[in-house]
């Protein structure tokens, strides 16, 4: 009955999103962007001094947007956490799990980490520090940091460990700096999160002002907060 | 390009099925891997090369770790054979 | 009709597609983590449509390079806001996942029937009152009216 009804429900929404789709702009030949849009794509060159637009947009129109996403990013680790704590359950499941040892994973997982490693970290470093130049930024870069790190720790669980004080110390850094950069705008008599220092050589790896440093601050908070959920979701003990 | 675009659309939506009807969990995880992949390769042909990068590293890559890890303490990490799946336990 | 065999007539067909799979999986499925599957894929659905109303037959990336400069662009815009909707979108899951962790270990089940049957119970043992009865229970006989009389 349940499935009847949600069939129904969902032909019902297919029509009405396909005569939508009809009616849209997006069909005909003459389609520009929206004046936002080609309002942006005017202006970045000369106002935010960024090759990629697509960073001047997420850092400079739209900072505050990406401050919002930060903090909406560290709600979601911070309850993951306060979910998965062990002392929310109850104590003889911790008992339990104190018994349960770690062990390392297979032959081929072991070496492969060891070998792309530092690989990782060098891409996920390339793809923050160039964010202004080419296609990636800080929320890719961070993810592999944070992939590489915690794939060290799932994979050999006896021989490395992350401090969680140390990431919790650089997450918080990252983000008080990413603020601080946006204070100082203010304090300069612009606007919040706008673009400081000289625009420098367009196109060069030191350009577009404090674009690369927010990028950098973006992508170690990003890289803390993603390493520590995911070995929030491992370290816990087996639900069966 | 039309045809490339046609193909991979239609590889999408099969993996999109196969991760609601698949019985088994595992196969349905990799099968969602298979739609981000899709996606990515979707968002470079329509030129928009950062949030096929942002796909690329969080869909495929990061989103399958954490399913991965929920299937691993959720108990569903078992490659029983198709017959027993079906006689004992479907699990949906 | 004749709009359709372009690419974004096929990429909006596919995109339409996969949110109405997602949310056709939200509706039926019974397993929590198919549920978390589905989520994944309503989400991706969605992000599909957002990037492609950006885009224009003939634009190029939004990145400005030597040679490029009188061509015309992708709207940045919504492939800005997209690049955030997918980081914020696996945090979600995450969180998601940690709440059927959480229900995993308190009901010792996955399936939502038995999750929601388990729950009433309890709810009603904390309130005090006798539990409804089940749907799988024999429907209570009833007394032979003339009985009494």
């Amino acid at each position: 009955m349940t499935k009847y009804s949600a069939l129904l429900f969902i032909s019902g929404l297919v029509f009405l999103l396909m005569v939508i789709t009809g009616l849209l702009p997006i069909f005909s030949d003459s389609h520009t962007p929206m004046l936002v849009g080609k309002a942006i794509l005017e202006g970045a060159k000369d106002q935010v001094g960024a090759a990629n637009v697509v960073t001047s947009v997420v850092l400079g129109y739209r900072g505050l947007d990406t401050l919002g996403e930060l903090s909406i990013l560290f709600a979601a680790a911070s309850v993951v956490g306060l979910v998965l704590t062990k002392s929310s359950f109850n104590k003889a499941a911790s008992a339990n799990n104190d018994k349960h040892d770690h062990h390392d994973s297979g032959f081929v997982a072991v070496n492969a980490i060891d070998l792309i490693f530092p690989l990782l970290l060098v891409v996920g470093m390339y793809i923050i520090t160039h964010g202004h130049l080419t296609p990636g930024g800080g929320f890719q870069g961070g993810v592999v940091l944070a992939v590489a790190f915690s794939m060290l720790v799932i994979v050999r669980p006896r021989r490395a460990s992350i401090n969680h004080g140390m990431v919790s110390i650089i997450e918080s850094f990252a983000g008080v700096s990413f603020i601080l950069i946006g204070v100082i705008a203010l304090f300069k008599g612009q606007s919040f999160l706008q673009p400081l220092l000289s625009h420098g050589e367009f196109g060069s790896l030191w350009s577009a002002g404090t674009l690369p440093l927010l990028y950098l601050a973006v992508g170690l908070k990003v890289g803390a907060e993603l390493a520590g959920l995911l070995l929030a979701l491992n370290s816990d003990e087996v639900v069966d | 390009m039309i045809w490339v675009v046609t193909v991979v659309v239609f590889i999408m939506l099969a993996a999109a099925l196969a991760v609601l009807f698949l019985p088994n969990m595992i196969a349905a995880v990799v099968a969602s891997a298979v739609v981000s992949l899709c996606l990515t390769v979707i968002f470079a042909v329509l030129k928009a090369p950062d949030v096929a990068m942002t796909e690329a590293a969080i869909g495929a890559g990061l989103s399958s770790l954490i399913l991965a890890i929920g299937l691993k303490r959720l108990g569903y990490w078992k490659t029983d054979s198709i017959d027993k799946v079906k006689a004992g336990e479907r699990h949906d | 009709m004749n709009h359709f065999f372009t690419v974004e007539g096929i990429l909006y067909f596919g995109a339409i597609s996969l949110s109405i799979i997602g949310l056709f999986g939200l509706l039926v499925s019974k397993n929590l983590f198919r549920l978390l599957l589905s989520l994944v894929l309503f989400e991706a659905g969605a992000n599909l449509v957002l990037v492609l109303s950006g885009f224009i037959r003939n634009g190029i990336a939004p990145i400005f390079l030597d040679g490029n400069s009188g061509a015309v662009m992708n709207d940045p815009v919504p492939q800005a806001l997209v690049l955030t909707a997918i980081v914020i979108g696996v945090g979600v899951q995450a969180l998601a996942l940690s709440l059927i962790f959480r229900v995993k270990k308190h009901y010792g089940s996955m399936d939502m029937r038995t999750i929601r049957s388990k729950l009433e119970r309890e709810i009603a043992e904390n309130a005090g009152v006798t539990p409804p009865g089940s749907n799988e229970a024999p429907a209570p006989v009833k007394l032979i009216e003339g009985e009494n009389s």
